[in-house]
């Protein structure tokens, strides 16, 4: 490093500042630059791909995290404490000592953050020394380095089953399309293959590729997180320019699939890559029950101000009280003594420092303990497991454990949730005529063959069988890849652990293997029909010769939703298979083992508003223009042109075949399956080329493209010719009847809100057991905003009615409501709010149909802000991801639709059945464990503040306390720290058994729960008792004897240890050996320390005298008589309504139990 | 730390990327089994912690075990109760005050006047004999030694004995640290300089002859403090050490001269300067003086008879409203009297009882369901 002017260092950090915050980025390559000093390098101020997540560095590891603890409220509260006790006028202790509490609270949370950022930095360290392939002009050729070594401008290999180092502009693949194709797990949790395409014509690439070709200069945008859009070009060197889209860009933390290698430009790296500008940390929710707590913490100020207050003012009237200054009373150093009024003042905030345990900082770290080692347990349940994907549940927000507890609504999605997602084709209708798939026929297959081979013979003529099943192999985007090159998970751990926002690798892979293709197989004798009647292949030898090892048999197709991938292997076991799919080109093998490759002249992609997509192909034989749509029934029907002309005449049926095909959908729709219609269009070469350009205007639209593209393809899908329907099942999942059952029981509501049919929603509702045949079920289908009133209006009416009628006291009206998506709209409407709202309550369930993602976070907002109660939301895809975030807990099914749901949930299941455990175990005992566990803390630090507060009325409100301050500080931070940590943690109230038994147990966490504003008021109450108790034993004991300081605070350190650790045994429900552990060790932790601290301290601790005062009082019996009083005393009452409560308690559960079996 | 391996560029073929760094593979059967292995890698630990089954003891509160529990607790703490009831009836107490508050008392003069060392004397006669061993205690009230700037008022250092601190207090003595002309002061701090200082004697009057009780002051300190935690600084003779210093304000005579009688009990280690330190917890409290010496006459304790204490009376406590009282007890082994603690322990034995009676009448009606 040769010297430069600090100038200069000056004018280049400028630069360098300048360079990245400019709007757009010029980079070169690197290679010409190989090998010079730093300061030659044309890339050098953008960031290198070496990552650094940890928050500290080990030099400044102590003032940052000290910054970032002191952000907290509570910890700013300990620190004024510390500050005041070290004002000399109001200190209550030696200022040093009074430091101890809140540093030894800031050294376990930045323990606890050391260790965190530690991890980060391993994982930073692992990541950054991930190979890569770097081209190196020396050695003319890749060489393998460390990802950190990547640097903006350089060219990067990457190879199969390979993560990307860092954000890749394409230049060229091993494919000669110049495609490569990648999986954005990591990134967005999408399982399906993406497309991205070479940035053509910059690069020698024949015979092979030479970066050091690449001359062009790469202008890209500033780094933004977005990861489906980045805009730049590639300038040549003779001013000729290239775009570049998101579809030529690898992004960091991608996998590469299904290409052998790919090479890259590096535009961005490191932290400006876009995976990492999206790794924004964990999501923060707070629990009702921290709200509440908030509430009390509250309360728990007032009554320390109160105290203060008092004393201070006891203060004032004790100092008034005093006809001249009496022996004790030292003056100041001054030698005057303050006013009364002044030193009242100073007495209040002494009394803040002496009873400031009042409020319970502690509570805040233990909480935080007791939730980390409830989400321990969660996550390590068994019964939460999944063997088949060998997923945990995951808990991804930490701190609303106990909301799961308290849940009176559940709404769930219905597909991947309730059912299984798996799609199973099983029944279609092709024009007008009804084929089932499971028994499946022989018909259909020789009708098949038949036309199939006379639309060989005779090509200008088509046939609607072809057609139907053309369409139902080419109207997709389904990825075709093969078996050969099978996915193999690279290193998921590391990426894992870089893309937090990620936590698991999805485990199950949407390509349908062996196992679903059985599901397609035609039975038995199709073989025969297959080998009798079609033409044997090898006369027909596959076109696409420079692909040999193509077969039919390792295809996989991996489909964005799983109907789709459906439909492609059910046209497979047809003999359509789908060989591969390029961007401009779709090939199918027909039964005969023809191949047609046909030309894709535009993909309409599908969206929610259309619900149907289409592709137009150009026919290899025929050279027609032919749209092939795929869509939602009363998508496509709308949109019929004239009946099937050819196929009437040959039938000779007049019928009409939309009506029958509506008839068949109606009748699929009952049986619970999906339908989707199927129809073709040919368009007229004229009005291709007319269409064309307005789709190409179109597409190069800025301003509101999304619309344009839209209003183009509605344009063409027209006057649509029906070929058929399909029918396809999505099985229910296991256990769903009797999960929804059980949440019933427990008293919450199930609604499902799905984008299906009315009629498939209302059959899968009777399926699960949310729908009963004696229910009153409402069907809500309203055009008009009058009917729906008059509806409501109507429902109410007859609950009123039937509420009122005195036959009718014990049953409630069993009411279940169906509404689809118009109508909710209405229904949702400011002036129906209201009574919508009134009606649900009294409906046993809901379902909710047709209904699009954002009526689903709407209803979910409107149930959990007007009924004011806590929600939860289940969904597997990315249409739920709305409702998941609205609802107080957010439920992710990690299923067959990708991992956006789980993304944005709370915690990701992988089967419905697990939130019955999840809920009535769990849920019941987090919430009951940490709602315990709070009130005791409360109730704990009560208890024994108060001993010091009673003692101020016998010391002149002086603010002395009569227990050795390091006594005190170990009785909290050592002493009687675990017990309750311990209760949080383990305490069962109620047998997991008896919870899944009993589903009614539930009940007692919903709306205000074991933790109200009475519970916590009743131990606050408690705790005023017991102190009293606890102190006034002793002191009727000791009074007006010789008794000193320390020595009458010992006994009443003592009965306070045991009253507080058995007020704590009288509320735990079973004990175990960590329980008995914990307990007997937390007494003998306190005569041990005590003992040994007694024995040590002779001058340790001025002016407190602890020396030799515990051991002289053991030898006393009057310490055991006064221990053993004030503890039955202070715990008589407590024990005696916890008696009573447990013979009705037990009443109760024996009275459910047996009402139940 | 990495390898660097060349590789052709045009010719990667999936196949060697299994020799790259980091990721050596072995050949495709040890991959399966590591695949088969890792297909349940998530699969938690099915152990009966991890499962929260430990096995767990739920405390039965059966009838059958809560009511005989409620009556044998109730019947052990009634005979607590009466042991303690009847032992402290058994101790005797005598309290006498002179602070002289009223016109009548005796040492109404003395409390009216500073003169020093003002003499007054109490009477009282004895019928019976006062059970020995009999403990002489002064008692104070509304004297909070327990306020806490009292309390800290104080050098513990000096008290040990360290002669740096007999050259400069703690700062903690304040504003009893130096005196006036900044000498030291020797002890230090308010506890010390408010130190107690009525004197006592005790006589009998027996057939008109004047007997004077023999009082013992040896041991009525703590042993701890004695022995370890005040101690006079180890030069001889003792005065010496506290050259340089000056006695607390409120003294009449420096710490090496507070017993003129035993040389032994001076300086720190005084035992009257002990007592007097070991600060009282309540406002009303008293401190042990002397005990009776169990020799001759008073073998068995005080003897019945007329007795007369002689009084030294110094301390001031009618200005802050405060009462002064000599006290004779004896002691048993709870203590000093105490009734409280008695029928304390009588009542909630009573009430343990009380309640079992009341859950078995309920238990007789309606049959706790967990008994089936």
């Amino acid at each position: 490093m040769t010297w430069r002017s600090p100038l200069a260092l000056v004018r280049d950090a400028l630069r360098g500042q300048r360079a990245r915050e400019n709007e757009l980025r010029s980079l070169e390559s690197n290679l010409p630059y190989e090998g010079l000093e730093k300061g030659k390098q044309p890339n050098r101020y953008f960031t290198s791909n070496a990552i650094k997540t940890t928050k500290y560095s080990l030099l400044f590891f102590i003032p940052m995290n000290l910054y970032e603890q002191f952000h907290r409220l509570a910890n700013l509260y300990f620190v004024g404490l510390v500050i005041l006790n070290f004002i000399p006028q109001v200190n209550a202790f030696q200022p040093e000592i009074a430091l101890i509490p809140i540093c030894v609270i800031l050294s376990l949370t930045a323990m606890k953050d050391a260790w965190e950022d530690f991890r980060r930095y391993q994982s930073d360290r692992k990541l950054n020394n991930m190979p890569c392939f770097i081209y190196s002009r020396k050695e003319k050729q890749f060489v393998e380095r460390c990802w950190k070594d990547v640097r903006v401008g350089d060219f990067v290999k990457v190879v199969c089953n390979e993560i990307i180092p860092a954000d890749l502009l394409l230049l060229y693949t091993s494919d000669p399309n110049g495609v490569c194709h990648i999986e954005t797990a990591n990134l967005d949790g999408e399982t399906n293959l993406k497309q991205r395409t070479a940035v053509s014509g910059v690069c020698n690439t024949h015979p092979k590729f030479e970066p050091e070709s690449f001359k062009g200069i790469v202008v890209c945008e500033k780094p933004n997180n977005n990861l489906n859009h980045f805009k730049g070009y590639v300038e040549k060197p003779d001013k000729q320019k290239v775009g570049a889209g998101i579809e030529s860009l690898l992004l960091r933390g991608c996998t590469v699939r299904n290409t052998d290698h790919a090479v890259g430009f590096v535009v961005y790296a490191g932290h400006e890559t876009k995976s990492m500008l999206n790794n924004s940390g964990p999501r923060y929710k707070r629990s009702k029950l921290e709200r509440r707590l908030n509430i009390d913490v509250f309360f728990c100020v007032i009554l320390l101000f109160t105290m203060c207050l008092i004393g201070a003012l006891g203060h004032y009237l004790w100092l008034n009280a005093m006809p001249v200054v009496p022996p004790y009373l030292v003056p100041p150093t001054s030698g005057q003594l303050d006013s009364p009024s002044l030193a009242s003042f100073y007495m209040f905030f002494t009394m803040i420092i002496l009873l400031q345990i009042l409020i319970p900082i502690s509570l805040y770290v233990s909480i935080e303990l007791v939730k980390i080692s409830q989400i321990f347990f969660i996550t390590n349940d068994i019964d939460l497991y999944d063997e088949e994907t060998d997923s945990r549940i995951q808990c991804k927000a930490l701190n609303i454990t106990e909301d799961l507890g308290q849940i009176e609504y559940i709404f769930s999605d219905k597909t991947g949730t309730l059912t299984e997602n798996k799609m199973v084709f099983r029944r279609c209708s092709i024009m007008g005529t009804e084929y089932p798939h499971k028994e499946n026929d022989g018909k259909l297959f020789q009708k098949i063959s038949r036309t199939s081979s006379s639309s060989l013979s005779h090509s200008q003529k088509t046939d609607a069988y072809l057609d139907f099943f053309l369409a139902l192999a080419i109207c997709n985007t389904v990825v075709v890849s093969m078996a050969t090159s099978q996915r193999r998970r690279v290193s998921a751990q590391n990426a894992g652990s870089i893309f937090k926002f990620c936590k698991r690798k999805p485990k199950r892979n949407r390509t349908f293997t062996e196992d679903s293709e059985e599901h397609f197989q035609p039975s038995g004798q199709t073989e025969g029909v297959r080998t009798t009647g079609l033409q044997p292949c090898s006369l027909h030898p596959p076109s696409l010769s420079d692909k040999p090892a193509l077969t039919s048999d390792n295809l996989r197709y991996e489909a964005e939703s799983p109907d789709e991938a459906a439909l492609v292997y059910a046209a497979k076991a047809y003999g359509f298979t789908l060989l591969s799919r390029t961007p401009d080109s779709v090939s199918v093998k027909l039964p005969s083992g023809e191949v047609l490759d046909f030309e894709v002249l535009d993909t309409l992609t599908f969206d929610s508003n259309r619900k149907r997509m289409s592709v137009l192909v150009r026919h290899p034989i025929t050279k027609e223009y032919v749209l092939y749509t795929k869509g939602a029934d009363f998508a496509i029907m709308e949109l019929l042109g004239t009946p099937y002309a050819g196929m009437l005449r040959l039938d000779g049926n007049k019928k009409n075949i939309a009506t029958v095909t509506q008839r068949h959908l109606d009748c699929y729709a009952k049986e619970g399956l999906r339908t989707l219609c199927i129809a073709k269009k040919v368009v007229s070469e004229a009005v291709y080329k007319r269409w064309s350009v307005d789709r190409k205007k179109a597409m190069a639209a800025i301003e509101d493209r999304e619309r344009l593209v839209m209003d183009t393809a509605v344009q063409l899908e027209t006057n649509l010719t029906l070929l058929g329907a399909t029918g396809i099942e999505d099985r229910l999942q296991e256990n769903v009847p009797d999960t929804i059952q059980a949440l019933r029981e427990a008293g919450i509501k199930v609604w499902v809100l799905t984008g299906d049919k009315p009629e498939t929603a209302v059959n899968i509702g009777y399926a699960c057991g949310l729908l009963e045949d004696e229910d009153l079920v409402i069907n809500m289908a309203a055009v008009f905003q009058i009917t729906c009133t008059n509806i409501l209006d109507c429902t109410l009416e007859e609950v009123r009615r039937y509420n009122a009628d005195p036959r009718n006291v014990d049953t409630t009206l069993n009411m279940s409501l169906v509404i689809d998506g118009l109508t909710l709209d209405k229904a949702l409407s400011p002036d129906l709010l209201d009574r919508f709202v009134a009606l649900v309550k009294h409906c046993r369930s809901v379902l909710c149909c047709r209904v699009t993602p954002l009526q689903k976070s709407r209803v979910v907002k409107v149930i959990r802000e007007k009924l004011k109660v806590m929600t939860l939301a289940a969904g597997d895809g990315a249409n739920d991801v709305n409702m998941i975030q609205a609802a107080d807990i957010g439920i992710g099914i990690s299923g067959q639709e990708g991992m956006q749901a789980v993304m944005a949930s709370d915690f990701a299941i992988s089967r419905f059945k697990h939130l019955k455990k999840l809920l009535l175990v769990h849920g019941h005992w987090c919430y009951t464990r940490l709602a315990n566990m709070i009130i005791y803390f409360f109730y704990k630090n009560v208890a024994y503040v108060n001993l010091l507060f009673w003692y101020q009325f016998f010391c002149g409100f002086s603010a002395t306390a009569m227990i050795d301050y390091w006594l005190m500080i170990f009785f909290n931070l050592f002493f009687t720290s675990l017990p309750p940590i311990m209760f949080g943690i383990m305490d069962k109230d109620i047998s997991a058994e008896m919870l899944l038994g009993v589903p009614e147990l539930y009940k007692t966490g919903q709306g205000e729960g074991d933790y109200r504003f009475t519970t916590f008021w009743v131990s606050i109450l408690d705790a005023f008792y017991q102190s009293l108790v606890c102190f006034f034993v002793p002191y009727l004991v000791y009074q007006d004897s010789d008794i000193d300081m320390f020595t009458f605070g010992t006994p009443l350190n003592t009965s306070a240890l045991f009253i507080i650790l058995l007020h704590l045994s009288i509320e735990i429900k079973s004990w175990t050996v960590v329980h008995w552990i914990i307990m007997l060790g937390s007494v003998a932790l306190y005569f041990i320390v005590t003992l040994a601290y007694s024995a040590v301290c002779v001058t340790c601790n001025p002016p407190s005298n602890p020396y030799w005062i515990l051991q002289s009082q053991m030898e006393d019996p009057m310490f055991y008589l006064i221990c053993i009083l004030s503890t039955v005393v202070a715990l008589l009452p407590r024990m005696y309504i916890h008696l009573q409560i447990y013979y009705y308690g037990k009443a109760t559960i024996s009275r459910t139990g047996v009402n139940q079996h | 730390m990495f390898r660097v391996s060349v590789l052709q560029t045009t010719d990667v073929i999936p196949s060697k990327e299994k020799s790259r760094c980091g990721r050596v593979g072995g050949v495709s059967r040890s991959e399966k089994m590591v695949k088969q292995e890792s297909e349940s890698a998530n699969r938690p630990d099915n152990t009966a912690f991890t499962q929260q089954r430990l096995p767990a003891w739920q405390p039965i509160l059966s009838a059958g075990i809560v009511i005989p529990g409620f009556v044998l607790i109730g019947l052990a703490f009634i005979g607590i109760g009466v042991a303690l009831l009847v032992t402290s009836r058994s101790i005797q107490v005598l309290e006498l005050d002179y602070t002289g508050d009223g016109n009548g008392s005796p040492c109404s003069s003395c409390s009216q006047s500073t003169t020093v060392n003002c003499k007054c004397s109490l009477n009282f006669t004895l019928d019976t004999l006062f059970q020995g061993p009999v403990f002489f205690y002064y008692g104070l009230s509304n004297y909070f030694q327990n306020y806490r700037r009292y309390g800290a008022s104080k050098d513990d250092n000096q008290l040990y004995g360290d002669l740096s601190y007999f050259t400069s207090p703690s700062s903690s003595c304040s504003p009893y640290d130096y005196d006036g002309s900044k000498n030291p002061i020797v002890p230090c701090g308010s506890i010390a300089n408010s130190m107690f200082n009525d004197t006592f004697t005790l006589t009998r009057t027996v057939s008109g002859k004047t007997d004077s009780v023999p009082l013992d002051g040896k041991g009525i300190a703590w042993w701890t403090d004695y022995n370890v935690k005040y101690r006079n600084p180890s030069v001889t003779p003792l005065k010496n050490a506290f050259n340089g210093t000056v006695k607390p304000i409120d003294w009449a005579k420096p710490a090496y001269e507070l017993d003129t009688s035993d040389a032994s009990n001076n300086g720190f280690v005084n035992q009257d300067f002990l007592v007097w330190m070991r600060r009282a917890a309540l406002p009303n409290f008293r401190k042990l003086y002397r005990r009776i010496d169990a020799s001759g006459d008073y073998q068995n304790g005080l003897p019945a008879g007329n007795y007369t204490i002689d009084i030294t009376y110094n301390y001031p406590v009618r200005v802050f409203n405060g009462a002064k009282k000599v006290v004779f007890s004896n002691v048993s082994w709870m203590g000093g009297k105490n009734e409280f603690l008695g029928i304390a322990y009588l009542v909630i034995g009573s009430l343990c009882v009380v309640m079992s009676v009341v859950m078995l009448i309920v238990y007789a009606k309606f049959k706790f369901p967990d008994e089936e």
